[in-house]
C-alpha cells in the first residue's frame, strides 16, 4: 500500500494560518492503514488547529471529515455541497488524492497534509518499509521475489556492489543489502544459476522515465 | 581476454610481465595543471594511469577531460566511468568521445552512492549498473552498435576493465560468483579493492583458479599504502566493504608517528612481494590516495621498476 507520514504541524499551520474556515479531509484508504491521514488523524489535526486559532485569539471554523477514497470521483463528489463553506481544504490523502480533489474543485485551495513516501508494507505498527517502485514491468520472478529496484540503493540489476558490508547497505547500516537478500533467497530456492547470468539493461519506459503513465484496460471499459 | 585492442596495458598483461597501474584523482577546481603534474610524477613507473570519476561522489574535474590531457601528454590513461551520474546516452557518448582521442582502456563501475559525497541531496541515475556498462562497451567495440540499435563504422577500441571486492559481503564464494558474472559480460581486466587481508584474498584467488576464471580475466591486485594509524583505523571502521585486520592497525600504530608513513610504505611493498607469488595475479594497481608522489618508490622497492619496454 501507499505509505505516508503526517506533515509537521508547523508546516500545516503556516499553510492555513490566514484562513478562517478550513476543512481537514482524511481518506479511509492507505493513509488510514499507516495512521497518517485517516479520520483519527483528521480529528487530531483539526483539534490542534482549533487550539492554535483559539490561542491566537482568532475566530476560525475547523471541521473534519473522511472520505472512503480520495482517488475516486464518486467519493470526492460527496464534498460538492460542502466546499463553498470553506476557504481551503487540507487533504490528508496521498498525493493522488490531493491532486484529484484539486482537479474536481478547481477554484478551491487544496493543500496536502501528509508527505507521501512509498509503496510498502507494515512490518509492525509504526514501522513501514518500501517494497515496490512501480516500474511497470515486474522482474520478481527472476530475483527470488525480492526487488532490486526498490531494495538496492543503486537499483542495480546485477548486484551486489562492493559496498555491501555484513549484509548491510553502504549508505546506512539499518538498510539490508537487497542483493544479499536476493542471493540468499536464490540459494534457498535452488536457483543460484540465475545469479551468474548478466541481466541486460532495463527498458525504463514503463517507469517514470516514460512520462506520466496511464493504464487503458479495454476489457474493463464500457 | 580474447579481443585484442591497441591498449598498452593489455599488451603488457599479454606479454606475461606483471602489469602495474596507478591512479590520479582530479582536482576540485578547473586547474588542469594538477593532473599534468600527477601524471608526470608516476608516468615512468606504470603501464597505465587510471583517472577516477568523481570518486566518493565528490564533484571534481571529469575523468574524460583528464584522460584526454594524459593522452595528449603521450601517456596511457584508463578512463574510469561510474553509472551513478550519467544515463546510457551520456555514457555511450563519453565512450565515443574517449575513443575519438585514442583512449583504449576503461574501468566500468557503478560508483559510490551520492550519500557519501558533497552533493548528498542530488538525484542519482543508475540507468545501467557496472555489468551492463561492460556489456555496453563490449557491444560498441565488437559489434559497432549502440544500445539503441544504431550501427556505426569507427568502433571504440577499449580494453575493458572493472573492479572486484573480495572483502565485501556476504562471503568470498559469492564475490567470485559476481566476478564470474562480469567475465560473462565481457570484462578483460580487474583492479581489486585495496587488499590488507592477504589470507582472504588468497582464498578468493584460489576459488578463481579452481573455476579457471583467472585465465579469462587478468587480476591486478589493489594496493593502498597507509599514511598513518589514523588512516588505518578509518579504513577499518568507516569504509564499507574494506577489511583491515587488527594486526595491520597494530603494526602501523606500533611505530612512532613520524615513522608511520614509512612503515605503511614498507607494508605495501611487502604485500606486493607476497602477492606476486599468488597464482592468477597478473599485476598491481597502486592507489596512493592523494599521495601519488610515493608511487614510484613503492614500485621501485617492490622490484617492478624499470618497466619492461615492449615493441
Amino acid at each position: 500500500m501507499i505509505k505516508a507520514v503526517p506533515k509537521p504541524l508547523e508546516e500545516v499551520l503556516d499553510l492555513v494560518k490566514d484562513f478562517t474556515k478550513v476543512l481537514i479531509a482524511g481518506c479511509d484508504g492507505c493513509v488510514t492503514v499507516c495512521e497518517a491521514g485517516g479520520l483519527k488523524e483528521a480529528k487530531v489535526l483539526a483539534s490542534a488547529l482549533r487550539l492554535y486559532f483559539t490561542q491566537a485569539g482568532r475566530q476560525a471554523q475547523i471541521d473534519e471529515i473522511s472520505l472512503t477514497r480520495q482517488c475516486e470521483k464518486e467519493y470526492l463528489a460527496q464534498l460538492s455541497d460542502k466546499m463553498d463553506a470553506y476557504d481551503a481544504v487540507v487533504s490528508l490523502a496521498c498525493g493522488c488524492g490531493v491532486q484529484y480533489m484539486a482537479e474536481m474543485y478547481n477554484n478551491k485551495i487544496i493543500y496536502p497534509g501528509v508527505d507521501t513516501c512509498f509503496l510498502g508494507v507494515n512490518e509492525e505498527r509504526g514501522l513501514y518499509s518500501e517494497r515496490c517502485q512501480a516500474c511497470g514491468r515486474c522482474i520478481l520472478a527472476e530475483t527470488g521475489g525480492i526487488c532490486p529496484i526498490a531494495r538496492c540503493s543503486k537499483r542495480m540489476l546485477n548486484g551486489p556492489c562492493g559496498g555491501s558490508d555484513a549484509g548491510r547497505c553502504e549508505i546506512n547500516k539499518d538498510i539490508p543489502c537487497g542483493w544479499e537478500l536476493i542471493y540468499e533467497r536464490l540459494k534457498t530456492l535452488g536457483q543460484l544459476d540465475r545469479f551468474e547470468k548478466p541481466v541486460d539493461p532495463k527498458d525504463w519506459t514503463t517507469s517514470r522515465d516514460g512520462g506520466p503513465r496511464k493504464i487503458v484496460r479495454e476489457d474493463l471499459r464500457i | 581476454m580474447s579481443v585484442t585492442t591497441p591498449s598498452k596495458l593489455q599488451k603488457m598483461i599479454a606479454s606475461g610481465n606483471l602489469a602495474v597501474t596507478s591512479e590520479v584523482g582530479p582536482p576540485r577546481s578547473a586547474d588542469g595543471a594538477v593532473i599534468e603534474h600527477k601524471g608526470n610524477l608516476i608516468k615512468d613507473y606504470v603501464d597505465a594511469i587510471n583517472v577516477t570519476d568523481n570518486q566518493t561522489s565528490v564533484c571534481r574535474v571529469c575523468s574524460l577531460a583528464c584522460c584526454i590531457r594524459l593522452k595528449l601528454m603521450g601517456l596511457e590513461p584508463v578512463l574510469q566511468m561510474v553509472t551513478r551520474d550519467r544515463n546510457r546516452i551520456a555514457l555511450q557518448s563519453d565512450i565515443l568521445g574517449a575513443a575519438s582521442f585514442g583512449i583504449n582502456n576503461m574501468l566500468c563501475l557503478t560508483g559510490d552512492h551520492q550519500h557519501f559525497g558533497d552533493h548528498p541531496t542530488c538525484a542519482n541515475v543508475f540507468d545501467l549498473d557496472s555489468i551492463q556498462l561492460i556489456q555496453t562497451v563490449k557491444m560498441m567495440r565488437d559489434e559497432g552498435r549502440l544500445l539503441g540499435g544504431f550501427e556505426f563504422a569507427v568502433r571504440p577500441q577499449m580494453f575493458i576493465g572493472a573492479a572486484a571486492n573480495p572483502f565485501a559481503g556476504p562471503n568470498v564464494a559469492m564475490r567470485v560468483s559476481r566476478l564470474a558474472k562480469k567475465v560473462a559480460a565481457g570484462v578483460q581486466f580487474i583492479q581489486t579493492q585495496c587488499i590488507y587481508n592477504l589470507d582472504k584474498f588468497k582464498e578468493f584467488m584460489k576459488l578463481m583458479v579452481d573455476r579457471g576464471l583467472h585465465e579469462k580475466v587478468a587480476i591486478l591486485a589493489g594496493i593502498t599504502p597507509l599514511k598513518n594509524v589514523g588512516m588505518a583505523k578509518y579504513m577499518q571502521k568507516r569504509v564499507p566493504g574494506l577489511e583491515v585486520p587488527d594486526s595491520v592497525v597494530r603494526r602501523i600504530g606500533g611505530v612512532p608517528k613520524e615513522k608511520q608513513a614509512e612503515e605503511g610504505i614498507t607494508l605495501a611493498v611487502e604485500q606486493i612481494q607476497e602477492l606476486k607469488e599468488v597464482e592468477g595475479v597478473r599485476g598491481f594497481h597502486i592507489m596512493a590516495i592523494e599521495w601519488e608522489e610515493k608511487v614510484p618508490g613503492i614500485i621501485d622497492r617492490a622490484g617492478l621498476y624499470p618497466r619492461p619496454q615492449l615493441a
